[in-house]
């Protein structure tokens, strides 16, 4: 079976539906979408290598001797090696949360300092996802292997899977609503289904991905705790601002449920 | 009939009924996680994280709870919905059909005073046929009005239905529009009106 490895890749679905709202019709949106995504499957096109390259120069100006798992200053490979536990925090802990742990422990930038700039605004970028792109840029090809010895880890991963199935907000969503099913759409939009391991691991490795309608490089923390555990479909990123725990345990029971596949 | 009903809500629910399994981590482990993720959320965030009961048993039973439980988010749903003030249950399809493909409404940052929210079917139903951009989600309503007797239980099951989808199903994947307060009892009507009057699109 092939490996499936991390790669970044240009997210386009909002734009999907801005074609639906343009009133083209089925058969040419299709078309066009076609055309646009192979245009934006040439690597060197993607914007987000700017967010890679803002990234290094942040990580070069007192992160160098993080430690991402795999030992101090070792970033390659390391993001296809998270979510993980890490002895010296007590806790599992995803990319993001980890690069904000440094920023905290090497840098003196408060944690909380950290998740209130989670996301870029336009015209405003994140050091934060700016950091992560450069940290996963470096595991760019390299297939997904979280460690997932630890109990903490299964004990994430567990969280994660009910997370997944939790129900709340005003629409009565939860994660499973959209995503536990196969061939659904919203609109015209196809949906992953996140129990099928292969395509979570497919989902998985294509995270941060740099979404047009964005304009911007999103991880995934865009997505989990904003529809995940809010339920609330909205326009706006969202992150679990005190706490990563939910948001690390959906992104260990996501890359997991592959890795137990592919082992 | 409750078996048959069952059977309905399993092949409705379908492909997400898993087989219920003992849940690994407690709800209280769970709702702690919760909490501590947004300790310092603002009042609308933590409106959105808290659970009613029919919310808890659907997530805990991953949407097939066991016979007592389908029975009391059956009893509980049915005694939460409400009608509008002037008693009638078929309003003005026109303003549905513009609302159905309004995505407008309760997400954090929705807070456009006097904007109309929308319940936005078209994102999980098909309806008036020349709207290609229909998702799946739900089944077609294409047509739904055409070959059904439009009298008042038919009036009355399906206001039922858009209002509190529960009511009818426990633990649907359809939202529960009207008693989780997200659309009026008023826009709940024209609703019923979109999918039944012989004049709307649906019906064409």
């Amino acid at each position: 079976m092939l490996q499936p490895t991390y790669r970044f890749r240009i997210s386009t679905w909002l734009t999907a539906s801005a074609f639906v709202i343009a009133g083209t019709n089925a058969a040419l949106s299709e078309s066009a979408l076609d055309k646009y995504h192979e245009m934006l499957s040439d690597p060197f096109s993607n914007p987000a290598w700017f967010a890679v390259d803002r990234g290094e120069e942040l990580w070069n100006t007192g992160l160098q001797d993080c430690d991402l798992g795999l030992g101090p200053g070792v970033v390659e490979g390391a993001y296809a090696q998270m979510p993980r536990y890490f002895e010296d925090a007590g806790r599992v802990m995803d990319a993001d949360t980890r690069i904000a742990w440094c920023r905290e422990t090497l840098q003196g930038i408060p944690f909380a300092q950290s998740a209130g700039q989670a996301f870029s605004d336009k015209g405003k970028f994140s050091e934060m996802q700016d950091l992560t792109a450069f940290v996963a840029a470096q595991s760019e090809d390299m297939p997904i292997q979280i460690p997932m010895d630890h109990a903490k880890e299964k004990e994430a991963v567990a969280i994660g899977e009910e997370l997944f199935y939790r129900r709340a907000s005003y629409l009565d969503y939860s994660c499973a609503t959209c995503h536990g099913n196969t061939g659904s759409r919203i609109r015209l939009q196809e949906l992953s289904q996140m129990t099928d391991p292969e395509q979570a691991g497919a989902v998985m490795a294509s995270w941060p991905t740099y979404r047009v309608s964005h304009e911007t490089v999103r991880t995934t923390r865009t997505s989990w705790c904003r529809d995940g555990i809010l339920a609330d479909v909205s326009g706006q990123p969202r992150d679990c601002p005190d706490d990563a725990a939910p948001h690390v345990g959906l992104s260990l029971a996501n890359a997991s449920s592959r890795y137990r596949v592919w082992i | 009939m409750k078996t048959a009903l069952k059977m309905s809500a399993v092949l409705a629910a379908c492909c997400v009924a898993l087989p219920a399994t003992a849940q690994e981590v407690s709800s209280e482990k769970l709702d702690a996680v919760i909490e501590a993720a947004f300790a310092n959320a603002s009042a609308d965030v933590k409106n959105r994280i808290y659970q009613d009961e029919t919310q808890a048993v659907c997530s805990k039973y991953r949407d097939n709870p066991p016979d007592e439980l389908w029975d009391a988010v059956l009893e509980r749903e049915q005694a939460n919905i409400a009608y509008p003030e002037s008693d009638v249950l078929m309003g003005d399809w026109q303003v549905a059909m513009k609302e159905a493909n309004n995505g407008y409404g309760w997400r954090i940052g929705d807070d456009k005073p006097g904007r109309v929210v929308g319940g936005n079917c078209y994102a999980c139903h098909q309806l008036a046929p020349d709207e290609v951009a229909y998702g799946n989600l739900g089944p077609s309503l294409t047509g739904y009005g055409k070959d059904r007797v439009i009298d008042d239980q038919l009036i009355k099951a399906t206001y039922d239905k858009i209002y509190n989808a529960q009511a009818v199903l426990p633990c649907s994947q359809m939202p529960r529009f009207g008693a989780n307060g997200f659309l009026t009892p008023e826009q709940v009507a024209d609703y019923v009106a979109m999918l039944l009057s012989p004049d709307s699109p649906v019906n064409e």
